[in-house]
């Protein structure tokens, strides 16, 4: 089951002068218990997708289906919808605002209209799911560092118990430090509470080690929809789309130009070491 | 150009009532020269007190002990702040917070207009800033509908347009995606190649140091690291401790040095990586093409 898009369509300001349609025709299937990355350059229509997927746009024609309901159907349980896809924003801890940090992240839960034990269960479960210790359940969450701060406010989504997580550029703004904890986090939430993770971004060097599926859109188009070793093979294509493949397949189509015969589909530097040595005693022997 | 001598710069923390309660320590005993027409990349992560020895160098910030000086003007002296923030331009991370005009021309106006510069000539200014950084074409629109790349650069033009010696980049790139980043580093380039202006970009992103004269690595507010972008990235390990990474193909060099092979450390380029590689075992690969 899951969640999908047939044909959607979205307009922004549609009837206006300033008309802009934002997507274009995009069909995408989006299985339970997935790592998807979606990729796209600034203005590629990933943040209206994104919003279509939880209701929180409705489509300008095509539907969005959730476990094969029609989410716009007159009596679907759009509360429901919201609870099952999480959507944790951009700077997501600029919407941190509670007493203390449980109170925030059980927010979500209370909302849900469920019994306070049950929130207080669900709250300190996400906190510690996002490695927040129980010393900082009654510090403001304004006294968190940076990359606490973060973690919480994803706590404050996982609490909701989302089957489907999307995380809207979870590492920007975030040093090399920061970002591979918050991405190192997530891999470690898919693995553990086995739910579907969008995760949306501009770097393929974040995406590419993590995700097992990549979604590119280009001018409100869905443009690839395949494993990463296989959308990074169009590397000249996706720099077309203001986008860049990771840095490590620009080195190992480098190496090939220059006469090495290395496959160029390495998706780290580990493996991309691994693959040289290979060829290396290959031709040696 | 800039001239750093034993600076020291604490934090007042407060509490409740907004008294002090203690300090914290951002920058400890730094001194550093930059020549002028360097361009500088500072690197270290978040903390590390990269901001706050940026927000020195145009006196948004003044010295606990230490001293400043921008092209020779101690920036402790407060008569000398406008003629201090006219030689040393500051381009920060977030574009939507620095753009204030209507129009693209009236935003990177805005600065000589400020400075008392004749009508006439602020025209021409705006419009070789604007140049400079690639968006003459878009003189005539409202800022709030380009990217984040087309903004930042428009920032820049803003800086530019009142003849810095010296412009600043806290972090210029952080929120851009890869097209947007690559047009703003490019522009920074140029002003420095093309027009002698001395850069310091503060930056994440460690593949905009590899062109840098000379890059300084940040940690605890102390200068950690200093060299050339060779020198810096050839210390992997020491990087690594301090959290921060090298270049891809820097790493790749050194993985395949550490597995055997004789490729010399602080490989920046691909370029560089692939010539290692030939002269590794040239000889082989010529042999099987035969």
């Amino acid at each position: 089951m899951g969640l999908s898009l047939e044909k959607v369509s979205y307009v922004y300001e549609q009837g206006t002068a300033m008309e802009t349609a934002a997507l274009k025709d995009v069909s995408l299937e989006i299985p339970d218990n997935q790592f998807i990355g979606l990729i796209g350059h600034t203005g590629s229509g990933k943040s209206t997708l994104v919003q279509l997927l939880n209701g929180l746009l409705r489509p300008s024609s095509g539907s969005v289906l959730y476990n094969g309901k029609d989410i716009h159907a007159d009596g679907f349980d759009k509360k429901a919808l919201r609870a099952n896809v999480g959507l944790v924003f951009q700077y997501p801890e600029h919407q941190l605002f509670e007493v203390d940090v449980l109170s925030d992240v059980m927010y979500g839960p209370r909302n849900l209209g469920l019994d306070e034990a049950v929130c207080k269960k669900r709250a300190v479960q996400a906190l510690e799911n996002v490695g927040i210790s129980e010393k900082y359940f009654k510090t403001s969450p304004f006294d968190l560092s940076g990359g606490q701060k973060r973690r919480a406010a994803i706590a404050g989504v996982l609490a909701m118990n989302p089957k489907v997580l999307i995380l809207d550029e979870p590492t920007a703004g975030l040093d090399p430090r920061g970002r591979d904890e918050i991405l190192g986090l997530i891999s470690e939430m898919k693995k553990k509470l086995s739910m579907t993770i969008i995760l949306v971004s501009h770097s393929m060097d974040d995406v590419a080690r993590y995700v097992e599926r990549i979604v590119v859109m280009g001018h409100g188009e869905k443009v690839f929809d395949d494993s990463p070793k296989n959308v990074f093979r169009h590397y000249t294509e996706l720099e077309e789309l203001g986008l860049s493949a990771p840095q490590i397949t620009y080195i190992m189509n480098t190496l090939r130009e220059s006469g090495f015969d290395v496959e160029t589909d390495a998706l780290t530097v580990e493996e991309a070491a691994e693959e040289i040595m290979r060829r290396i005693s290959k031709s040696s022997r | 150009m800039i001239k750093i001598s034993k600076l020291i710069h604490d934090y007042i923390q407060r509490d409740e009532e907004g008294n002090p309660s203690g300090t914290i320590r951002a920058i400890n005993d730094i001194s550093l020269d930059v020549e002028p027409g360097q361009f500088i990349a500072i690197l270290g992560h978040n903390g590390s007190g990269k901001s706050t020895l940026a927000k020195h160098l145009n006196a948004l910030l003044f010295p606990t002990e230490g001293a400043v000086w921008v092209n020779g003007l101690d920036t402790k002296d407060q008569s000398l702040l406008w003629e201090i923030r006219q030689t040393a331009g500051m381009v920060f991370q977030n574009p939507d917070n620095q753009i204030i005009g209507q129009v693209v021309e009236e935003d990177v106006g805005f600065g000589p207009e400020n400075m008392g510069v004749p009508t006439e000539k602020i025209w021409e200014r705006v419009e070789e800033s604007l140049k400079t950084v690639g968006m003459y074409e878009y003189r005539k629109k409202s800022p709030n509908r380009l990217s984040g790349g087309q903004k930042q650069r428009v920032s820049i033009a803003g800086v530019i347009a009142m003849h810095p010696k010296c412009i600043i980049m806290d972090e210029p790139t952080a929120m851009l995606d890869p097209s947007g980043r690559a047009d703003v580093i490019n522009a920074a380039m140029k002003l420095n190649r093309e027009e002698g202006i001395t850069i310091i970009l503060i930056t994440h992103y460690m593949e905009e140091a590899i062109r840098a004269d000379r890059v300084f690595v940040m940690d605890e507010g102390k200068i950690a690291m200093q060299g050339t972008p060779r020198e810096v990235f050839s210390q992997v390990e020491k990087m690594q401790a301090i959290h921060l990474d090298v270049p891809q193909v820097t790493l790749l060099g050194h993985l395949l040095r550490e597995k055997g092979l004789d490729i010399p450390e602080g490989i920046l380029t691909r370029e560089e990586l692939a010539q290692a590689l030939r002269r590794q075992c040239g000889c082989r690969i010529t042999a099987e093409r035969k």
